[in-house]
C-alpha cells in the first residue's frame, strides 16, 4: 500500500463521487497514461493554443471597460493631449483602459500581443503539419478545421483590430468597405446593410463588437474543441526514430512528464505574453488620434496577417471593366476576393488532391520529413514564396523609404516575382530535397565522412567513413517509399474500352511526377555488398590501426573506406593500384 | 545478415523488410545515458532547490505586483534603459505578472527535465476504422430505422420534408433586411453614394476651422482640406461623419499654364482646382500632394493622380481618375462649388455603371 495523505483521501473521495454520477474512472484509467511524442514542433500547435487561452482571458477583462458605441463624446480622461476633443465612445473608452485603468493597458497589450502570437502560432504550425505530411489519413477532417481556425485568427484579429475606432483601425474599415463594395451584384447592398447605410454610420462598431466577442471566439473555441479531440483519439503523430514505426507511439505519459511539460509551457507562453504586453507597446491608439474619414496617416501599416493582403491590393494592375451599365472592378476583386479564395481553398482541398494524385489510402501515423516528400515541400515553398512577396508588398512604402527605391519599381519587381518566382523555388526546394535523400542513402551504404583522413603506405590519402549511429539510421530508414501508380491500359484484355482513360492517365502521370525520382532506400542486397566491402577494407585499414592511437582504433572499427570524389569501391580502387599496399 | 532482398517499393511501417542492421532498431537498442540528477543525490537535491526556488519566486512576484498595483500611481513615468521613458505601473505590472507566471511554468518544466522519468515508453496504435461487428451494427439499426419510420416507402412525406428543410433558413436569412433601414423616399444605394454635400454655390471651407477661402489666400503651390459650409449643421443633425466621407475635398492652386487638361471646361478658377479626397480605389482620404510634379499619392496602397493632367491615374492599383469639384466664387469673392461632382467619389461599385 502507498502512503495516502488526507488530502489525496479527500480527492480520492471526489473522485469516487464523481465516478458514481459520470463513469470518469474510466475515462482517467485509459487516458492517464496515455503517451505524447516529443519533438519541439509539437510546441507550435500548443503555443497556439495558450495563446487563445490568453488572449480569452485578457479579452473578458476588457470587455468591462470598453464600450463598442460610435456615439460622440467629448474626451475627460488623464491623456492631456486629447483633452476636449470629439470621438466616439468606443476611442474614448479604450483610452480609458489604457489610462485610467490600472494594468487596463497592460491587459489590453497582451490581448494584442497574443492575438499576434495566436496567429503567427498558428500559421507556422500549419506549415509543421503541411511539410510533414501530417494531413495525410486519417488527419484530413484536422487539418480542415485548422484552415477553418486560420481563416477565423484572421477575422477575429481583423474585427478586434478595427473596434477602438482609431485613425488607423478607421481607415482599415474604410478599405474593407471600399473591397466589400467591389463584390459583383451583391457587394453595394452587403456594404449598406452591415453599416447601416453608408461609410461609417453609427452602428457598424457595435455590430462589429458582437461579432469579434461571441460569433468568432465560439466559433474558434468549438472547433479547438473538435481539434484537440481528434488529437486525442488518433493519437499524434510522430517523427521517425529509434523504436517508432506507424503502428505505435513512443513518448512521455501523459502523467506526470506530459502535464507537467505541457502544463509549465502553458504558464511560460502566458509569462511570456505577459512581460511583451508590460514592456513592448503595441498599437498605441492614442498617437494615431481617433477616426475621421478626411483623415489618414502616412506609412499606414495593418497588423502582420493582414499584410500579404494589403500587398495584393497594392501589387495589382489597376484593371475595371464596365460591362452592360455595370461595373467590375478586377483591381480589387481579384487580390482581395479571388485570391485569398483560391488560396483558402486549395489549402482545405490539398489533402484530398495529394491522395487522389498518389493514390494513397493508407493510414500515416508517422511523419514525413520534409526532403522525403520532395514535390509537396516544392508546393509548400512554392506557396509560402508567393504569400512572402505578396506581404512584402504590403509594406512596399516602408521598404521604398528605408532602402530609397522607388515604389514604382519595387511593385513592378512584385508583379513580375510574383509569377516567375514560386515556380523557381518549386524547383529548386525539390532538386534540394532529392540531393538531400542521395545524401541519406549515401549515409546507409557507406557511412559518413568522418573528418579522419589516412595517408595509406603507398602514399595514398582516404578518409574514414564511419556507420551512423543508431537514432540517425531509424530517422533514415523511417523513409516510406511508394511507388508512382502504374499507365493505366486504354483497353482492357479484351479490348474493352478503359473508362476514364485520360483522367487515370493524368492521374499517373501526376503520381509519376510527385514520386518517380524518390531516392528509395537501399536493398538488402545493396546493404550486403557494402557490409562485404566494408569487411574487405576493414582488413585493408587494419595494418594502419598500427599507426594510430588506441582512442583512433577505437573509432576507426568498423569504418568504412571510401575513395572520396571516385564511383569505385575501394576494393576496386585497390585492384586498380596493383592490388597490394 | 538478412538474405532476402528488400523490395524497391516499401510499405509504410515495413521495417521488416529491411536488414536488421538498418531496418527498425527497438527503443531498447538506444543506450539510456542516465542523466546527472539519476545518479548524484546531491544533483538530485540541487534540482529540487531550483525548482522550489522558481516556486517561491513566483509568490514574491505576486506579492510585489499587488504592492505595485497599490503604491505606483497610473500617472508615473520613469526612464528604464533600453526601453526609455515607460508608463512606470504598466511595467512593473507586466513585469511581476510576466516573470511571476513564466517561473511557475519554468519550475514545472525543470521539474519534469530534471526529475521525472525521461525513459520513453510505447504505445500501440489501432486503425481509426470501427470494428466490422460495430458498422454491421450501425448498418443494422440504420435499416430498422429507415423501415420503421417509412422513410423510403412515404415519398410525398420525404419530398415535402426536405422542401420544408430547404425553407426553413428563409426567415432568418429575410430578417437582416433590416440591418439598413432604407430612408423615407427609398434612395438606392447607388443613388445615396453618387450624391455629396456640394451643390452650386455651396462655400468651400476650411476643414477644422469651417471658415470661407478666398482665392487670394491661397498662393501657387498651396493646399487645402475643405469640406463643404454646411458641414458643421448636416453633422450636428445626422450625428454621423456620412457627409464628411463624401464630400472631403482638396483644393490646390497651380499656375493656370501647368493645367494641361480638366474634367470640365472652366473647371478651376485661376488655377485653383477642387478635387475629392477620396481615393476612387478602396476609399482612403488622400493628402500626399507633390506640389512640384502636381502629383497626388494615397498613402494607403499607393495610387498617384496627375491633378494637372484631370487627376488621371499614372500608377498605383486605382482604376479611376479622381473626381473633379467645378468651382468658382460667389459675389463676396469666396471659392464655391458650381455643382455635386460630375460621377461618383471614391471607390467603384456594381451599379455604378
Amino acid at each position: 500500500m502507498t502512503a495516502t495523505s488526507p488530502v489525496e483521501q479527500v480527492g480520492g473521495g471526489v473522485a469516487t463521487y464523481v465516478d458514481q454520477r459520470t463513469g470518469s474512472n474510466k475515462f482517467l484509467a485509459r487516458n492517464l497514461g496515455k503517451v505524447f511524442p516529443d519533438h519541439w514542433s509539437f510546441m507550435l500547435g500548443e503555443i497556439a493554443l495558450y495563446s487563445f487561452i490568453v488572449v480569452l482571458l485578457t479579452g473578458t477583462f476588457l470587455t468591462l471597460f470598453f464600450k463598442p458605441s460610435m456615439a460622440e463624446v467629448l474626451y475627460d480622461g488623464s491623456y492631456v493631449p486629447l483633452k476636449g476633443i470629439k470621438m466616439s465612445e468606443a476611442y474614448s473608452s479604450t483610452l480609458d483602459i489604457s489610462f485610467d485603468v490600472r494594468g487596463g493597458l497592460l491587459l489590453r497589450q497582451m490581448h494584442h500581443w497574443a492575438a499576434l502570437i495566436f496567429i503567427a502560432a498558428m500559421s507556422v504550425h500549419m506549415f509543421r503539419v503541411f511539410f510533414t505530411g501530417a494531413f495525410r489519413k486519417p488527419r484530413e477532417f484536422n487539418w480542415i478545421i485548422g484552415v477553418a481556425l486560420v481563416t477565423l485568427g484572421l477575422g477575429a484579429g481583423f474585427s478586434g483590430y478595427s473596434l477602438p475606432d482609431d485613425l488607423l483601425s478607421g481607415t482599415g474599415l474604410q478599405i474593407a468597405r471600399g473591397i466589400m463594395q467591389s463584390i459583383p451584384v451583391i457587394g453595394t447592398w452587403m456594404a449598406f446593410l452591415l453599416f447601416d447605410g453608408e461609410f461609417p454610420g453609427t452602428e457598424f462598431i457595435s455590430r462589429l463588437y458582437g461579432v469579434h466577442i461571441l460569433l468568432i471566439p465560439g466559433l474558434i473555441l468549438a472547433l479547438v474543441t473538435i481539434h484537440l479531440m481528434l488529437v486525442w483519439t488518433q493519437k499524434h503523430t510522430q517523427f521517425p526514430g529509434p523504436g517508432r514505426t506507424n503502428d505505435n507511439v513512443v513518448g512521455y505519459p501523459l502523467m506526470p512528464v506530459y502535464m507537467a511539460k505541457a502544463g509549465g509551457f502553458f504558464f511560460v507562453v502566458f509569462g511570456v505574453i505577459a512581460l511583451i504586453g508590460g514592456l513592448v507597446t503595441i498599437n498605441p491608439i492614442w498617437i494615431f488620434g481617433p477616426f475621421m474619414p478626411d483623415q489618414v496617416s502616412a506609412g499606414s501599416q495593418p497588423d502582420w496577417y493582414i499584410g500579404w493582403l494589403d500587398g495584393a491590393l497594392r501589387t495589382m494592375p489597376n484593371i475595371e471593366s464596365s460591362l452592360f451599365g455595370f461595373t467590375i472592378s478586377w483591381n480589387i476583386l481579384i487580390p482581395a476576393v479571388v485570391i485569398p479564395g483560391i488560396i483558402f481553398t486549395a489549402l482545405a482541398l490539398y489533402p484530398f488532391l495529394e491522395a487522389w494524385v498518389t493514390g494513397d489510402k493508407k493510414e500515416h501515423h508517422l511523419l514525413d520529413r520534409p526532403r522525403n516528400a520532395p514535390t509537396r515541400t516544392g508546393i509548400g515553398v512554392m506557396a509560402l514564396t508567393f504569400y512572402l512577396l505578396l506581404w512584402v508588398g504590403g509594406g512596399n512604402d516602408i521598404i521604398a523609404i528605408t532602402f530609397g527605391l522607388s515604389i514604382n519599381s519595387i511593385i513592378w519587381f512584385l508583379r513580375i516575382a510574383l509569377i516567375i518566382l514560386p515556380p523557381i523555388m518549386f524547383i529548386v526546394t525539390r532538386r534540394i530535397c532529392l540531393s538531400l535523400q542521395r545524401r541519406d542513402r549515401d549515409k546507409l551504404l557507406h557511412g559518413y565522412e568522418s573528418g579522419r583522413i589516412l595517408r595509406l603506405p603507398h602514399g595514398e590519402f582516404i578518409e574514414v567513413h564511419q556507420p551512423i549511429n543508431a537514432k540517425e539510421m531509424a530517422v533514415i530508414t523511417g523513409k516510406t517509399d511508394i511507388a508512382p501508380l502504374p499507365l493505366p491500359a486504354a483497353t482492357d484484355a479484351d479490348g474493352v474500352r478503359n473508362k476514364h482513360f485520360q483522367v487515370k492517365k493524368l492521374r499517373a502521370k501526376l503520381s509519376g511526377f510527385f514520386y518517380s525520382e524518390n531516392v528509395a532506400l537501399p536493398t538488402a542486397a545493396e546493404i550486403e555488398a557494402g557490409q562485404h566491402h566494408a569487411a574487405h577494407d576493414a582488413a585493408i585499414e587494419a595494418p594502419l590501426h598500427a599507426y594510430e592511437d588506441a582512442d583512433q582504433l577505437n573509432r576507426a572499427h568498423g569504418g568504412v573506406l571510401h575513395h572520396p570524389g571516385m564511383p569505385l569501391t575501394n576494393a576496386e580502387q585497390l585492384a586498380e593500384d596493383g592490388g597490394h599496399l | 545478415m538478412s538474405d532476402h532482398n528488400t523490395p524497391t517499393s516499401l510499405e509504410s511501417g515495413s521495417h521488416e523488410n529491411l536488414p536488421a542492421r538498418l531496418g527498425y532498431s527497438p527503443l531498447a537498442d538506444i543506450e539510456h545515458k542516465p542523466r546527472l540528477t539519476d545518479t548524484d543525490p546531491k544533483a538530485a537535491r540541487r534540482a529540487e532547490r531550483q525548482v522550489a526556488t522558481m516556486f517561491v519566486l513566483s509568490i514574491l512576484l505576486v506579492i510585489a505586483f499587488v504592492a505595485a498595483y497599490i503604491g505606483i500611481d497610473k500617472s508615473t513615468i520613469v526612464y528604464i534603459p533600453l526601453f526609455g521613458e515607460v508608463g512606470a505601473l504598466t511595467f512593473a505590472l507586466g513585469l511581476c505578472m510576466g516573470l511571476g507566471v513564466f517561473l511557475i511554468g519554468a519550475g514545472a518544466i525543470q521539474w519534469a527535465k530534471k526529475l521525472m522519468p525521461d525513459t520513453e515508453v510505447v504505445a500501440q496504435r489501432h486503425e481509426m476504422a470501427s470494428p466490422e461487428e460495430a458498422t454491421e451494427e450501425a448498418e443494422a439499426n440504420y435499416q430498422r430505422g429507415k423501415t420503421e419510420s417509412g422513410f423510403a416507402q412515404y415519398k410525398i412525406i420525404r419530398r415535402t420534408l426536405i422542401g420544408a428543410l430547404a425553407l426553413f433558413p428563409i426567415p432568418l436569412v429575410l430578417m437582416l433586411r433590416d440591418l439598413w433601414v432604407t430612408p423615407a423616399g427609398s434612395p438606392s444605394p447607388d443613388a445615396i453614394l453618387s450624391k455629396t454635400l456640394w451643390k452650386k454655390g455651396e462655400r468651400i471651407v476650411v476643414d477644422g476651422t469651417y471658415v470661407p477661402v478666398k482665392a487670394e489666400d491661397l498662393p501657387v503651390g498651396g493646399l487645402i482640406s475643405a469640406v463643404p459650409a454646411d458641414l458643421q449643421e448636416v453633422e450636428e443633425v445626422e450625428g454621423n461623419l456620412n457627409a464628411r466621407a463624401k464630400a472631403a475635398i482638396i483644393v490646390i492652386r497651380m499656375d493656370p499654364s501647368d493645367i494641361r487638361s480638366q474634367q470640365g471646361d472652366g473647371w478651376d478658377y485661376q488655377g485653383i482646382l477642387a478635387y475629392s479626397k477620396i481615393c476612387t480605389h478602396v476609399g482612403c482620404p488622400i493628402a500626399l500632394y507633390e506640389q512640384r510634379t502636381h502629383h497626388l499619392l494615397c498613402p494607403c496602397h499607393q495610387s498617384t493622380f496627375d491633378l494637372a493632367d484631370a487627376g488621371n491615374v499614372i500608377f498605383g492599383p486605382a482604376a479611376r481618375r479622381m473626381p473633379q469639384l467645378p468651382i468658382g466664387v460667389d459675389a463676396e469673392g469666396y471659392l464655391v462649388a458650381m455643382s455635386d461632382f460630375a460621377e461618383p467619389i471614391g471607390p467603384s461599385f456594381w451599379e455604378r455603371g
